[in-house]
């Protein structure tokens, strides 16, 4: 037996005896787990399974073991992903440390900051949140107005972030602020504690009815100059490379929050009748075979662009290919489903409608937002042209 | 899992690249059309491909073939499709030689397949009766006589029909008009007593006949395989074909989108190269998604077929279908983005979109096969 046939053998073992029965149903979006200063379990057995991949360092595989990771291969970490799916496990820790701020630091950060702040991500004792927005800089990021001042020994940040997800429950920010006049070259990145006197969050009611976005505000605030990250003025540079790893997280964003939604084939069954076995409206039924083929091409390209990352030929746009995509697919899946359930799945509250239509009604149009948050569709697009097709500016 | 090529492939992907772009660019193609040739292909190359292995590369070496398998000939097929190389791969690398080796008998593939592999006979596939794809929906009728047979009935679009030297023609021996059931394969000579061979002069210059067919007696041993159980023996190979065929469309895809982004780089227009404009480049994007993931599938399915995987049919459906949905969205794409010139005969892109149209019908198209694909999954 190979090295990794054995590793999946143990890994599958390991699986089997250590996911507690309720970690392997779908998972409702409010029990899932984002660590921090106040963890919350809704679920007593997310605790135990938290615990449990933490102690192998499997809430981020491939990051090195004296980083509180898992020290996997990258054919490991597939073989664990792949057995996961298998035994349908939850994740056990979601959060911007893990998907985003820690690739960054691994290949940015000093050895002290690294030390200081990848464990506690890996153990989800530190819940980040992503400074990005701005009111004036959305799409054109890089117009960011949010200053900090060199004084010696700490920069003097004032500004506002805006879209900033979870800021109102999260302990820490990664931060792009401007540091010169230069557009590009002007921008640093740094790292501060939410608690650091003049840091103001206000969340921001969405058309969901959710508020998971928010205002935040910086007024004065002190952040020691050790805390930025890279060289001063190359925040661009970063910034640019944990947008990727963000558009590679939310385009996978139909799975994750796909969970209490059941697939679009069975609701067409559901509320359209299969007398036949097939789906009884036989246009929908077209429409339903479509977005599920095209879903299954989307999951064999993004194995693919896996193998080719793996062999060395990995591709720059790929990123942007898979976030256009990826949110594309779930914003037409959720359409399609309202087209299928037709007014049930129209319900905002009350006793009519279940609590599933209820949450497919809110999911559909926290949808809309996938292709908006992390570079709008367009800018995909345009990622694409320049980098991979050549197109002139 | 062949998602990502290995290197006998790239070496094989190479040798195609360089035989389609120096002995049959697209050029050859309007050629043939222009000289209204006889036999719609260069017959001299089709012997040069078939030393190179490409007939018989299904076949295995057991019966004179290079046994390169699915995946192989799914890179030749995709380079052929870059400069649109009309020649029998589909008619009789993918389809006649595969479904002898499916449904024959040790005697029946020792007499044919070898003379397959060598490129020496051009055997074609008399399947369709309708306008649209309908594999099982056959009401030409073979009629037991003394100790063989006598075939009625008439056949469109037989590929590389008009001159095949075998036909292997699906015929009813038993059960209604649509069933799967009651279905016989024989093998043919194309020249027999009764055969009324039409060829077809299509959209896309390559070659096709109908092909009818008036009380045509066949003897016993004509039967390939079995008789009454013809289809179980087809529908892979027709699967195969289906992923053939989508492996060469998506050569074309890539061609013509290529061909497309150039343009977009050179034109000119309000001192500008015109794909500098923010409303071309997405729809240059959006073409290139949409050729990223048809490749995935196709490559999906290829490997699946040599692994002899369960789940090939709804993989051929899945290749064909979005074969057939990038090729339409990118041939009409390239016209208009080429604008006027687009719309001439000297411009090379217009023969994508002819190309297109009929590889889209041939074997499914996206509705059918979208269709297919419903069923397998139980919706």
């Amino acid at each position: 037996m190979s090295t990794l046939d054995s590793f999946r053998v143990a890994t599958r073992a390991w699986l089997e005896a250590n996911c507690p029965a309720s970690m392997r149903t779908p998972m409702p979006e409010d029990e899932r787990v984002w660590g921090g200063r106040q963890p919350s379990f809704k679920n007593p057995e997310s605790k135990i399974w938290f615990e449990r991949m933490v102690s192998r360092g499997w809430t981020v595989p491939t990051w090195p073991t004296a980083w509180g990771g898992g020290g996997l291969t990258t054919d490991e970490a597939q073989i664990l992903n792949d057995e996961m799916t298998r035994l349908n496990c939850r994740t056990p820790l979601f959060g911007f440390g893990i998907s985003m701020l820690g690739p960054v630091l691994l290949k940015y950060g000093t050895e002290a900051q690294k030390a200081e702040h990848l464990p506690p991500i890996a153990r989800g004792e530190i819940r980040w949140c992503q400074g990005y927005s701005e009111p004036n800089a959305g799409s054109d990021l890089a117009n960011l107005q949010t200053k900090a001042e060199n004084r010696g020994d700490h920069f003097l940040v004032n500004g506002q972030k805006i879209w900033t997800s979870y800021a109102h429950l999260a302990d820490w920010i990664f931060c792009l602020v401007r540091t010169d006049s230069a557009k590009h070259r002007g921008i640093s990145f740094l790292l501060f504690d939410m608690r650091t006197a003049g840091v103001k969050t206000r969340p921001i009611a969405l058309i969901s009815g959710a508020s998971v976005f928010c205002e935040t505000f910086f007024d004065n605030v002190r952040v020691p100059t050790r805390n930025l990250v890279g060289q001063l003025n190359n925040g661009w540079q970063i910034a640019k490379e944990l947008l990727q790893h963000e558009r590679g997280m939310i385009s996978q964003i139909g799975r994750a929050i796909g969970g209490t939604v059941p697939p679009v084939e069975v609701v067409a069954k559901q509320y359209l009748g299969d007398a036949t076995g097939k789906i009884s409206d036989p246009v929908l039924r077209d429409a339903v075979a479509r977005q599920v083929m095209n879903d299954r091409a989307f999951e064999l390209t993004i194995r693919r662009a896996g193998q080719e990352s793996a062999a060395g030929a990995a591709d720059g746009g790929a990123s942007s290919m898979f976030k256009y995509y990826g949110t594309e697919q779930n914003k037409k899946k959720f359409e399609l489903i309202l087209k299928c359930a037709g007014t049930q799945a129209l319900g905002w509250t009350g006793p009519d409608f279940t609590p599933d239509e209820l949450t497919l009604c809110r999911t559909w149009l926290r949808s809309k937002g996938n292709s908006i948050e992390g570079g709008t569709s367009e800018i995909q697009l345009n990622v694409i042209a320049k980098r991979v097709l050549g197109l002139p500016d | 899992m062949g998602l990502v090529l290995n290197e006998e492939q790239r070496m094989l992907q190479r040798s195609a690249q360089e035989f389609f772009s120096a002995r049959q660019p697209l050029k050859a193609l309007r050629t043939l059309r222009d000289n209204q040739d006889a036999t719609g292909f260069d017959r001299e190359l089709w012997r040069a491909m078939a030393e190179l292995g490409w007939a018989g590369i299904l076949i295995p070496e057991a019966y004179g073939g290079a046994a390169f398998g699915y995946q192989g000939l799914g890179l030749i097929l995709e380079e052929a499709g870059r400069s649109l190389a009309a020649s029998p791969l589909i008619s009789t690398a993918l389809l006649g030689g595969p479904l002898i080796l499916s449904a024959g008998s040790e005697a029946q593939k020792h007499a044919w397949l070898g003379a397959v592999a060598a490129g020496e006979r051009v055997v074609a596939l008399a399947l369709d009766e309708r306008s649209r794809h309908a594999p099982t929906s056959i009401a030409t009728r073979a009629k037991s006589q003394g100790s063989g047979y006598v075939l009625k009935g008439s056949k469109v679009m037989v590929l590389d029909g008009h001159v095949a030297d075998q036909l292997l023609v699906v015929a009813r021996t038993s059960g209604a008009d649509d069933a799967a059931q009651g279905l016989t394969i024989f093998v043919v000579d194309a020249t027999a007593r009764g055969i009324t061979r039409t060829r077809l002069t299509l959209v896309d210059s390559r070659n096709a006949a109908n092909v009818a067919f008036d009380n045509v007696e066949v003897a016993a041993t004509a039967v390939l395989g079995m008789p009454d159980s013809g289809y179980a023996a087809l529908a892979p190979v027709l699967d195969g074909a289906r992923v053939g065929l989508a492996a060469e469309m998506l050569g074309s895809g890539l061609e013509a989108f290529e061909r497309t982004l150039n343009y977009l780089k050179l034109r000119v227009q309000f001192g500008v190269p015109i794909g500098s404009f923010q409303a071309l480049k997405h729809r240059a994007a959006l073409m290139y998604c949409e050729i990223e993931l048809t490749r995935s599938v196709v490559l999906e399915a290829l490997t699946a077929l040599d692994e002899q995987r369960g789940d090939v049919p709804q993989l051929a459906s899945l290749a064909k279908a979005k074969a057939c949905e990038m090729l339409e969205l990118v041939s009409s794409e390239a016209i208009q983005l080429f604008g006027g010139i687009g719309m001439t005969d000297e411009e090379e892109i217009g023969f994508f979109i002819k190309r297109a149209r009929v590889a889209q019908q041939t074997f499914g198209d996206a509705v059918f096969h979208r269709d297919r694909y419903a069923t397998s999954m139980g919706f």
